[in-house]
């Protein structure tokens, strides 16, 4: 199995949703590649017969019925957000805004 | 009551004696905070101590048994929990800073069922950041050192709780295990640990690591412990979509009619967990083979072929499982965010900053392996060999009831030893493929090593024959256990 690029290990941290400095990316670079090297071993066994195991241990799928049911209250459910207006988590723009850079709305 | 005289009793003496009205929850639970006071410092079991929780709840004890209302079978038991199970009002922190000043609003299912079996929860305990780790030195908080000495680790990732079960700062703790992570350390720190059947103990409330591996269970001072814990935790939760609706077994009649003796039972020994290992291990392993021989036991040689398979077939299976569950940490709802000027900044600078090293390259594997693509080539050829591993078991128990085996390779190494993840990686060698294949897995002390450091006996078992397991593991505790040795690497520990 290939050992990864850089190119790949910044695709993969931008898929990850992991802001890794410089440093962390060679090093990530270099550990994932050793890591990686050690499952050649599973390319090597033969599976074309072998059905993928869904469940360890026979159990069927379970569904609830579509029915409201006693939850949270909203105040003990948004008590942990980090920012909040009455009962809206507040979250940066999805849209970059070069004006107001290192701040949140409201802020 | 001093601190040292309680504080290696054990679960079913505690709950006895306070349900006879021989001693208080009360005393029970002051003298179980004055000893972590006086000893936690050096072993960094705790991440925190819910002194006033616990006084509160041996206080209601104490007044239901004045009341002669019924106390429930773990009446005034000391417990503390790995700090991946929420506690309602009481910080979680699955030992990462991202979740640092978490106050969860809820119990986990494991904590209402400990909570209404009269248990008292004395606080949460150290582990390897989201469970993920052998020796607990993943933790972001701090290190925890292994009582028997305390230049070593653990073991992890339930490191915090099997220090802590095994200096005597609680009667049980509970633990989760993904690949190991109850019964390694349970053999580090000379403590029994098992972990139940996959979907044989809810999950509901437990911080997800790999979903399909991961299991609540208990580490105790014995297997009457372990059963008496198990009985409690056990049993179907509708909350839990991976919940077994299976009936839970009296484990502890099961242990009392067996009366110490396994005669008939078929020991399977299977060669590729024999090739390498430490020569003191090995010897312990011999004396627990001897002991269940002994006992009434006959031993079946056989192999399971596909085991070389188990450590990259898992270590692709729990990062891709991680990277999943662990997308939910983003800044948004709970934990901690870090400022940026939008909200895809926000996420990056989070995680980040909220994750520690082996966290972040897990997830990045899990990333790679379930990347368009890639899913073929890596998790689902890792999900086929589980399969192959599954088929080497039910194979071996056509032949045998139980399998056994070293918990670990070497005995608890030193701080700093593993220089490499993958060198970390290789101390789950033998406890992983119980996980990929939803077996229940055992284990118990058997012996010292000339240096004094606790040996673990492996037991794996069929899916829901936790009961044997406990038979099998009560042989060898009482034939080749620690009796009555404490670790003594820590000051004041006696």
């Amino acid at each position: 199995m290939p050992a990864l690029t850089r190119k790949e290990v910044e695709e993969i941290a931008l898929l990850a949703r992991l802001a890794l400095g410089p440093d962390e990316l060679d090093r990530m670079q270099h550990e994932l590649g050793a890591i990686l090297e050690h499952f050649g071993a599973l390319a090597a066994v033969e599976t074309s017969d072998v059905p993928a195991m869904t469940h360890a241990v026979p159990m069927d799928l379970r569904m609830r019925l579509d029915v409201a049911e006693p939850s949270l209250a909203p105040e003990v459910a948004l008590a942990a957000a980090p920012r909040r207006e009455g009962d809206l988590i507040v979250v940066p723009s999805s849209i970059a805004r070069s004006d107001r850079a290192g701040e949140e709305p409201g802020s | 009551m001093s601190p040292a005289s309680t504080a290696f009793w054990s679960v079913a003496e505690t709950a006895r004696r306070v349900a006879a009205g021989e001693i208080t929850a009360t005393q029970i639970v002051e003298a179980a905070l004055a000893r972590i006071q006086a000893i936690d410092g050096q072993l960094g079991a705790f991440l925190a101590v819910d002194a006033a929780g616990a006084r509160a709840a041996a206080a209601d004890l104490d007044h239901r048994r004045a009341s002669n209302l019924p106390l429930g079978p773990l009446a005034g038991v000391p417990i503390a929990l790995k700090d991946v199970l929420v506690t309602r009002g009481l910080a979680t922190t699955a030992g990462s800073k991202i979740l640092a000043g978490w106050i969860p609003p809820y119990d986990a299912h494991v904590v209402e069922k400990l909570r209404a079996a009269g248990a008292i929860i004395v606080g949460k305990v150290n582990c390897d950041e989201f469970a993920m780790g052998s020796s607990t030195e993943n933790s972001a908080y701090q290190p925890t050192k292994n009582p028997w000495d305390p230049a070593r680790v653990p073991g992890g990732s339930s490191g915090g709780s099997s220090a802590a079960v095994a200096a005597g700062l609680c009667a049980a703790s509970l633990g989760t295990d993904t690949g190991g992570s109850i019964r390694q350390p349970a053999a580090f720190c000379g403590v029994v640990g098992m972990k139940p059947t996959y979907g044989r103990v809810s999950r509901w409330g437990v911080v997800a690591f790999a979903s399909s591996l991961d299991q609540v269970g208990p580490l105790t001072r014995t297997v009457a412990d372990a059963a008496l814990v198990l009985e409690v935790i056990a049993g179907f939760d509708p909350r839990d979509s991976t919940s077994l609706d299976a009936p839970v077994p009296r484990f502890t009649d099961a242990l009392e009619q067996s009366a110490g003796e396994v005669r008939g039972l078929r020991v399977g020994v299977p060669q590729e967990y024999y090739e390498a290992m430490d020569d003191e291990v090995r010897a312990g392993i011999a004396r627990a083979a001897a002991a269940l021989i002994e006992r009434g036991a006959v031993m079946v040689d056989l192999s399971l072929p596909h085991t070389r398979l188990a450590l990259p077939a898992y270590y692709l299976v729990a990062p891709a499982e991680a990277s999943s569950n662990l997308a939910r940490f983003d800044g948004v709802r709970y934990g901690q965010r870090a400022s940026a000027p939008d909200l895809l900044d926000m996420y990056g600078k989070t995680r980040d900053a909220g994750f520690g090293p082996e966290v972040k390259r897990r997830i990045m594997l899990g990333t790679y392996a379930l990347r368009s693509g890639y899913y073929d080539a890596y998790y689902k050829k890792a999900q086929q060999v589980r399969t192959l591993i599954k088929r080497d078991f039910d194979r071996a128990f056509q032949y045998c009831d139980v399998l056994l085996t070293p918990t670990t390779p070497t005995p608890a190494f030193r701080f700093g030893a593993k220089a490499t993840p993958v060198e970390m990686y290789q101390a789950d060698v033998f406890t992983l493929s119980c996980n990929l294949a939803g077996l229940p897995g055992i284990s118990v002390p058997c012996g010292l090593t000339g240096e004094g450091l606790p040996i673990g006996a492996q037991l794996l078992g069929r899916p829901l024959d936790e009961a044997t397991l406990l038979r099998a593991g009560a042989v060898i505790e009482a034939t080749v256990g620690l009796g009555d040795r404490r670790p003594a690497g820590i000051g004041g520990l006696t």
